[in-house]
């Protein structure tokens, strides 16, 4: 067993992952926050655009000045209850905001409007792909406790001390632009049963829900703005026997939990909670317990460091909001909204699947370049699926990871559409570019020259139509190199190769290789 | 009309000023004068703008002579209470929390009173934060009663009901929280209506208790009452409990004074042992005069109606505790640093500038209502109080299945000395006992001048309580007692009021 | 309970950030449990199977669209500020981050 001590001061010792696993199995809760990109905020008509000069987007109400009120927005709602659909939650029949009543400085009211214990949509679940260690993938169902709906805080700026960080900051300047934003909180149920894939299954539970927010097109879902946040929950309790779904293990009791705020990535989520799990494993080990606290992540260094310890100071005082009045969506409302929902990701993913006709491992490559919609626009543009594929996967992805971007984010920064791979395919389908050429004239796409067509012409990239001409060259070549052509004569067939390379030579490129291979093989045949 | 403009009715005024044989510049300087020569002595103003009331006035002249259409009281002028916000004026809500805080937003209530063209005189004193029944409260000192200057004008809203009552303005604005509005018109001989929860927006009012706060009108008459309640009510979207709906007929119903066949319920509850005998029988007196005038009297129980104060000081502290929250010295207000510290937290500051800037009566009523929202407690108290509220609302609503209004004395006293009750919270809350059952139902209520009460020869309130949106009914009542009562005393009844100018002269 | 001590009262001023001075705290004590105790009379009250009442009027589902209204500057958003720099209200530090 490996346990690294600390190294310096601050640092916890962690437990080797796989001796973690070995002893304890790890229960988890995950609270995302979704911040909506409606137009205005949850209770007032201000406009919730991400990086407005400081205090520019305020009014009365998300300011807190004495007096104003809040008005509910009637879309955040409407969101909130897609999202609840989305995730197969119960939608309330009638629901309440409360009021959650704790001092901060970048809270105008010193309460947050919040739900309490009446959310507006509840019990539900999320299929999540995992890894199913064996090269394909398994679906792991994520219970969802509720979702549901309050406001953001401002943001502070810390001044003083050292690197903006709050702890010896002088002072702190706040900006109350982002207060009273939307907020979503969706949370999960003790998620238990994923064993060794902890880590993997939190990964794959934000990812789904981020890609599924999307597709409900509710937020703008951008970690790095902030606009999705998570916080882990991690506790560990002993392991006993070897499936972590076994009975005998659900009955041993759940173990004190941690709470680890503002887990900003993907990438994050998976290492704060493997994080926890080998630094909880390691407090236990050493016959420590294990505190119930807030912990913060530490994306520089990927550990976590003690908050706050929970204690009586979180009395929050909820009661229900006086100033609002209940939502009680009816059935009629309700059911107006489920048939905008999109089609489940899941589902969706594994339709154009077979509709295109791709291996698991193709539609695997294809997501993680995050290239499904960018595919099946451009076969709705008139494209093949195997030819979209192998475009939109080649050079451009190529390009997209070298710069840091998603495919997504590079082509359109580039202005390189789906239409215009589209165009790509239709000019080697008709036999006015090879591939070779294709992929210069994709250069030329990707450098700004112009549609495809233009980079056509201009570069003067076009295949020699000329039959005659063709003929001619293949009849020079097989002149030129009695002994290969009497190879091929003779039935290795796979010798008309190097005839091929001359042919297309001697045509400068601008042949169809198998045009000339036809030929060839019809003088020596 | 009468030569004083000061002693004028706003509905007097309104007529003069239509007629144009006055102008509102004369009408506002009138009730600027006025202020000049006795506030001095009432303090029934924290803040006088005499510069932008002018202003107004000047405006609405103009207007009229241009021959535009004006608001019925366009031109008379309005006391408004200092919890309201007033972009440009100073809004303290009578706390040092706040002092020399200017809005930046119009409470709509006050958006209302400028469409109609209403010059503002000033923003009057009240308890801190509305907390009070005397305006001892009030951090910058009481107001006085006009009836005798060592006594209460009542609270929270004892600025406006002085100021109404002294002739300092014609028509003053208020919020009735549990009384703030009718109490203060009982001991001041004025009238005072807190109409149905949800008749007037909550926009702009810093609230108190959200689900209690109401605001209304205060003036001398039921009719000027009434004109102003049709000014201030009316649908807001920007207050989620708005009522969406027209305001109910009051003018019509004033006017009428109508209340033959009305069924008249008496609450047996309000009015026995507590209540001063002059209260008493000024309250039996008006009641015996309303049959007269044709309507049927029955005595109606509320049994439910003993939980009221109790019930009434949970909710109000505990939504206090959260709505006072964003008193924090972050934003705008006061801002202390703690004593001896170095570098202080935001924390200690928040602390800090709590302690210093709210008064003992804040203090107490915000730790009550944290303690009852606590957890551990919250069922005991704060979801007891809402259980009790329920009952007393279905004791309104059987009572109101018998009549069609209902009545009791609108204070169990008359007005009390300055300094008699401030050290003893409990004695205070019960000034309250009459008027917070209607508070906590939603329903509508008015207080008029009854009379004055033998021993003490001050004025005693009736209180009128109707159904939820029949606010109309308030005025029906209203209007016909206040008719026969005049009948009766040949003259106002503030016509009885000592000179203030007089006083201040006899003093000199 | 319907009686608070001095700790249960310190405790409860902590909670509702107020800085009250050991005078305040004495005395606080001791009107907080004569009020307390009138106001425990709710629960004398036949309330059992009654629903709580948490507003006097019986609406629901009152919403605004999704448009943007016109607010406040950002001057007049720090008009009222005790202090302020760089178009932000300033504060004083911050202790914990949550």
């Amino acid at each position: 067993m490996a346990v690294t001590s600390a190294a310096s001061v601050g640092m916890d010792p962690v437990l080797d992952y796989d001796d973690v696993v070995a002893r304890f199995d790890p229960v988890m809760g995950l609270e995302v926050h979704v911040e909506l990109h409606t137009l205005t905020k949850m209770f007032c008509g201000c406009p919730t655009e991400f990086g407005a000069e400081p205090n520019s987007q305020v009014c009365p109400v998300c300011l807190g000045l004495p007096g104003a009120l809040p008005v509910v927005n009637e879309k955040a709602v409407e969101s909130a209850i897609r999202i609840g659909l989305a995730l197969n939650c119960e939608i309330a029949e009638w629901c309440r905001f409360a009021r959650k009543n704790y001092f901060y400085p970048d809270m105008p009211k010193n309460f947050q409007t919040s739900q309490y214990d009446e959310p507006i949509a509840f019990n539900g679940y999320l299929d999540v792909e995992v890894d199913d260690g064996a090269g394909g993938t398994e679906v792991f169902r994520v219970e969802i406790e509720r979702a549901h709906m309050e406001e953001d805080t401002g943001k502070s700026l810390h001044v003083g001390g050292s690197t903006g960080r709050i702890h010896g900051a002088e002072y702190s300047l706040v900006d109350y632009n982002r207060a009273g934003i939307p907020l979503i909180e969706i949370v999960t149920k003790p998620i238990v049963g994923a064993g060794v894939r902890a880590p993997e299954v939190a990964k794959a539970y934000v990812s789904a829900l981020r890609d599924l927010l999307r597709a409900l097109d509710v937020s703008d879902v951008k970690m790095e703005q902030g606009s999705v946040r998570c916080d882990a929950n991690v506790s560990l309790r002993v392991r006993v026997g070897d499936d972590p779904r076994g009975e005998a293990q659900l009955a041993v009791p759940l173990g004190t939990r941690t709470e680890t705020k503002n887990v900003n990535s993907l990438r994050s989520v998976e290492r704060a909670v493997r994080y926890e799990m080998s630094r909880q494993a390691a407090t236990l080990e050493a016959g420590g317990s294990v505190l119930q606290e807030t912990r913060h992540w530490h994306e520089d260094t990927g550990m976590t460091t003690s908050g706050r310890v929970k204690s009586d100071a979180d009395d929050y005082r909820y009661f229900p909001e006086p100033d609002l009045v209940p939502v009680a969506p009816t059935r009629e409302t309700v059911d107006a909204l489920r048939t905008t929902l999109p089609e489940p990701p899941g589902l969706r993913r594994r339709r154009l699947q077979g509709e295109w006709g791709f291996s698991d491992l193709e539609m695997r490559d294809v997501v993680n370049a995050r290239a499904v919609e960018l595919i099946e626009e451009t076969v709705a543009a008139g494209a093949g699926a195997a030819a979209a594929k192998k475009w939109w996967l080649g050079e451009p992805s190529r390009r997209a990871n070298a710069e840091g971007q998603d495919l997504v984010s590079y082509a359109a920064g580039l202005r390189f559409s789906p239409a215009h791979v589209a165009e790509l395919d239709r000019l080697v389908t008709s036999g006015r570019l090879n591939d070779s050429m294709a992929r210069q004239v994709l250069d030329g796409v990707l450098a700004g020259e112009g549609t495809p067509t233009q980079v056509a012409d201009a570069r003067g990239l076009e295949l020699v139509q000329d039959d005659d001409a063709l003929q001619a060259a293949v009849d020079r070549v097989i002149e030129a190199n009695p002994d290969i052509a009497e190879k091929v004569r003779s039935g290795k067939v796979q010798a008309a190769g190097a005839l091929i390379g001359q042919v297309m030579k001697e045509m400068k490129g601008q042949a169809d290789a198998g045009k000339a291979r036809t030929l060839i093989l019809a003088r020596l045949g | 009309m009468n030569t004083d403009l000061t002693r004028a009715s706003a509905a007097e005024l309104a007529e003069g000023l239509a007629s144009k044989s006055i102008s509102s510049v004369e009408v506002t300087q009138a009730y600027l004068d006025r202020i000049a020569a006795v506030d001095g002595q009432v303090h029934a103003y924290l803040h006088v703008d005499a510069e932008g009331a002018l202003t107004t006035a000047r405006a609405v002249d103009a207007r009229r002579a241009a021959g535009e259409r004006l608001a019925t009281l366009a031109g008379v002028p309005i006391a408004v209470k200092d919890v309201m916000t007033t972009r440009g004026l100073p809004t303290t809500c009578g706390s040092r929390m706040l002092e020399g805080w200017v809005p930046p937003y119009d409470a709509t209530v006050v958006r209302h009173l400028k469409d109609a063209g209403m010059p503002i005189l000033g923003k009057t004193n009240m308890d801190e934060f509305a907390m009070g029944s005397s305006t001892e409260h009030s951090a910058y000192g009481p107001s006085r009663n006009p009836w005798d200057l060592e006594r209460i004008p009542g609270g929270s809203g004892g600025g406006s009901s002085a100021a109404v009552a002294s002739f300092q303005a014609p028509l003053a604005t208020g919020t009735d929280t549990g009384g703030s509005i009718r109490q203060p018109a009982a001991v001041t001989g004025t009238v005072g209506t807190k109409p149905t929860y949800g008749g007037v927006s909550r926009y702009g009012l810093v609230a108190l208790a959200s689900s209690l706060d109401q605001a209304g009108p205060c003036a001398r008459t039921v009719l000027d009452t009434a004109l102003l309640h049709e000014v201030m009510g009316g649908h807001d979207p920007l207050d989620s409990t708005s009522i969406d709906a027209p305001v109910p007929p009051v003018v019509d119903a004033a006017r009428r004074a109508d209340v033959t066949g009305l069924r008249i319920g008496v609450v047996k509850e309000l009015g026995g042992e507590g209540y001063q005998p002059g209260v008493r029988e000024r309250f039996e007196e008006s009641v015996a005069l309303l049959v007269e005038q044709g309507a049927e009297v029955v005595e109606v129980s509320c049994p439910s109606f003993d939980y009221a104060l109790a019930a009434y000081y949970l909710i109000l502290p505990s939504e206090a505790s959260s709505n006072l929250a964003k008193f924090d010295a972050m934003r705008y207000g006061m801002r202390v640093l703690p004593e001896g510290v170095d570098a202080p937290t935001a924390e200690q500051v928040m602390a800090a500038t709590r302690d210093a800037g709210f008064g003992p009566e804040v203090k107490r009523r915000i730790i009550l209502g944290t303690y009852a929202l606590s957890s551990g407690y919250y069922d005991a108290y704060y979801g007891s109080a809402q259980k009790v509220r329920s009952l007393i609302a279905q004791d309104f609503e059987r009572a109101y299945e018998k009549v069609d209004v209902l009545l009791s004395p609108t204070a169990p006293t008359t007005a009390f000395k300055l300094g008699d009750k401030l050290d003893d919270p409990m004695a205070m809350y019960l000034n309250d006992i009459a008027t917070i059952p209607a508070n906590l139902a939603g329903v509508p209520g008015m207080s008029i001048p009854s009379g004055l009460a033998e021993e003490d020869g001050l004025p005693t309130g009736i209180q009128i309580l109707a159904p939820a949106m029949k606010d109309e009914r308030l005025y029906s009542v209203g209007a016909a007692l206040e008719q026969a009562l005049l009948e009766r005393w040949g003259a106002p009844i503030l016509s009885k009021a000592p000179d203030l100018a007089a006083g201040l002269v006899k003093g000199a | 309970m319907s009686s608070l001590s001095r700790e249960d009262v310190a405790h409860l001023a902590g909670l509702a950030r107020i800085d009250l001075s050991d005078a305040e705290l004495d005395r606080m004590v001791g009107e907080l449990s004569v009020i307390l105790e009138s106001v425990a009379k709710v629960q004398q009250a036949p309330i059992a199977d009654v629903p709580p009442m948490s507003h006097p009027m019986p609406l629901t589902n009152v919403t605004r669209p999704d448009v943007v209204r016109p607010g406040l500057t950002p001057d007049e958003a720090l008009s009222g500020a005790p202090e302020r720099e760089l178009g932000r209200f300033a504060v004083p530090r911050i202790l914990d981050e949550d």
